[in-house]
């Protein structure tokens, strides 16, 4: 039934009126985006297809009694030994691929999940402003990156400790250092490929301006990703190399050393901060003067 | 700047919607053709055309969810989309149906987009959310994810949306779409009360009776054109009317009706008599038609003036009807 009362909202909110000035709720649509984002299956499953990875691995090497030295991905052979290579093991291996996949799912859906369902028209009018909605978008898909490799890292961690013996590790400088602080290596190693995963979503982001279907700014996505590292691997493009966005991916090798080298860290954080800068314009100029039809 | 609650009484505007010259272009087609719309504050407002007119292209320019090709919008006295911040959070929407997170309740889906209005209480926001979830009947429902909701609930659901905080100006883009007759009419009743507390409601509907049940003023697109725009008495005066003769003689009624200078039309024919229609021009009177019906000897069973409806006036502006527009 619709009685007609009185008008809705007047009781009680004297001080509610739109005109009074902003009162810093600028917060609340980024934790609404957050609670949508990490409330969703969807997210879920992505974030638990990558803490299968880590399980995988570390199921195959205790159901195989050995794994011969020097074959497969670097770290395999020392899993027997010390199981929290379990979660160095995955974040090699979900660096080409996975993660970038469910980055670029992610990151793909921003603008175009939300134009797909007709939301991103009432976000609009509610009002949200589009500069706002689209720094909120992005700053969930920085969320995710976030919450993807400590994913892979904390669930290889735990199926690791569970799976084989734990003590201290061997870096790649041959220092020996304790297991607690190979934990925090291993969130080190994270931070890194959450970093190396901003740029992807800034082109995820401006993607996702451009259609009113999700799957295609998701595929679009995984697209650039995957010829940015085959790009990556062609000698005869040498020039091209530093410029791709994908070029220090697997660059973190020297946070595994004693004392840490920050080099590659920063080289990678100064390439990614590039590609957001531009990345972000475009979206920016397409998605201000966008006709929102859908 | 008008408080939403407080400041009615003081409109500091003279026309709640005011476009001039609205065109929309897509490619080389016109969506909107130069519109110029008025809606005075407190009107409830029907904005009436087949579908494919450029209704909700217009409601689209007026919400800046798309640019005006050329013309400008002045909603509350204020320009769009350049005020939007100022203006929006005094417009509650319904636009080209309602859209919901599926896999979110409707009590969550209303706290997100609530949440997406920066001026809108935090504080407040639950009282406000579950407000207008009973006002529209889905108290029961409010949990349920909206993927199991029916679309007539989700039609509900946009309609508590656009109430979720007071308003000065609702946009309803064909509001009972997918409503039951029940829900029609609650919708009906909805608007009503809105417009009694002193809300402007602009309602856009191809179907016309229900807007002529409710409004009080009415534009009609056909083609990107407005053809017409008004008060609705306006609008209806300035249709034809008619008689409606019910008749065993229906020959007789003919002739006497043509020799007073009218163009008497056969409507239906029965074995025992028919009924005759005839368009009226003022001269001469209903009652002197009948005196002289009588005197012809024709046996009047009824007889009605009746107002050309406005339906067919609407079809005789829009040309092709309540079809789709070519």
């Amino acid at each position: 039934m619709l009685p007609s009362s009185a008008r809705l909202g007047a009781s009680g909110t004297p001080g509610a009126e739109a005109g009074a000035a902003p009162r810093g709720s600028g917060l609340s649509l980024l934790w609404s985006e957050l609670r949508v984002l990490f409330g969703r299956r969807r997210t879920w499953a992505l974030l638990l297809a990558l803490a299968a990875i880590p399980v995988l691995v570390a199921v195959a090497v205790r159901i195989s009694s050995t794994v011969p030295p020097g074959r497969g991905p670097a770290f395999l052979d020392r899993i027997t030994q010390n199981g929290l290579f379990v979660a160095f093991t995955a974040m090699l291996v979900s660096v080409p691929l996975f993660l970038p996949l469910t980055v670029g799912v992610v990151a793909g859906d921003t603008i175009a999940g939300e134009a797909n369902m007709g939301t991103l028209r009432y976000l609009l009018v509610a009002p949200t402003g589009r500069v706002r909605l689209l720094l909120v978008k992005y700053a969930g898909a920085l969320a995710f990156c976030l919450a993807a490799p400590v994913t892979v890292g904390l669930a290889g961690a735990a199926i690791g400790a569970a799976l084989f013996p734990v003590g201290p590790v061997t870096l790649l400088s041959g220092d020996v250092i304790e297991a607690p602080e190979a934990a925090l290596r291993i969130l080190l190693i994270a931070a890194y490929l959450s970093v190396s995963l901003a740029g992807l979503s800034a082109i995820g982001l401006f993607l996702s301006t451009l259609t009113v279907v999700p799957v295609g700014a998701m595929a679009a996505t995984v697209v650039v990703s995957v010829v940015s590292q085959v790009l990556d691997q062609l000698p005869q493009l040498e020039w091209l190399h530093p410029w791709l966005f994908s070029h220090y991916w697997l660059g973190f090798g020297d946070l595994l050393r004693q004392p840490v080298l920050w080099d590659s860290f920063a080289s990678n954080a100064l390439l990614q901060a590039g590609y957001v800068a531009v990345f972000g314009a475009l979206a920016y100029g397409r998605f201000v003067t966008k006709d929102v039809l859908s | 700047m008008t408080g939403a609650a407080g400041g009615r009484g003081s409109r500091a505007y003279g026309l709640t919607i005011e476009t001039q010259g609205l065109t929309k272009r897509f490619g080389q087609q016109l969506a909107v053709n130069d519109i110029n719309l008025a809606v005075p504050p407190g009107a409830v407002f029907g904005f009436l055309g087949p579908n494919g007119s450029g209704k909700t292209t217009t409601i689209r320019m007026l919400l800046g969810l798309a640019a005006a090709s050329a013309g400008t919008v002045r909603l509350l006295g204020m320009d769009m989309p350049g005020k939007f911040q100022e203006v929006l959070p005094h417009v509650g929407a319904l636009v080209e149906g309602p859209a919901f997170y599926p896999f979110l309740s409707g009590t969550a889906n209303l706290h997100r987009l609530d949440a997406a209005t920066r001026h809108a209480a935090p504080a407040t926001r639950k009282a406000r959310v579950s407000e207008a979830l009973e006002r529209v009947g889905l108290g029961h429902a409010a949990g349920k994810r909206v993927h199991a909701y029916s679309l007539g609930m989700k039609q509900r659901l946009g309609i508590a949306n656009a109430l979720l905080s007071p308003r000065e100006l609702l946009v309803l883009d064909e509001p009972t779409n997918g409503l039951d007759p029940q829900g029609t009419r609650e919708v009906r009743n909805l608007v009503r009360s809105l417009a009694a507390d002193g809300t402007t409601v602009f309602v856009s509907s191809h179907l016309l009776a229900e807007v002529e049940q409710i409004c009080t003023h009415a534009a009609v697109m056909s083609a990107g054109r407005l053809v017409a725009q008004g008060p609705l008495p306006e609008l209806r005066r300035s249709g034809t009317t008619g008689i409606r003769l019910v008749t065993p003689d229906t020959g007789a009624a003919m002739d006497v009706l043509a020799r007073l200078g009218l163009f008497p039309e056969l409507a239906a024919a029965q074995s025992d008599g028919g009924v005759v229609t005839a368009a009226l021009a003022g001269n001469p009177a209903p009652e002197e038609i009948v005196a002289h019906l009588v005197e012809a000897g024709v046996r009047v069973r009824g007889f009605a003036v009746e107002r050309e409806s406005l339906e067919d006036r609407f079809v005789a502006l829009t040309g092709e009807g309540f079809d789709v527009a070519q």
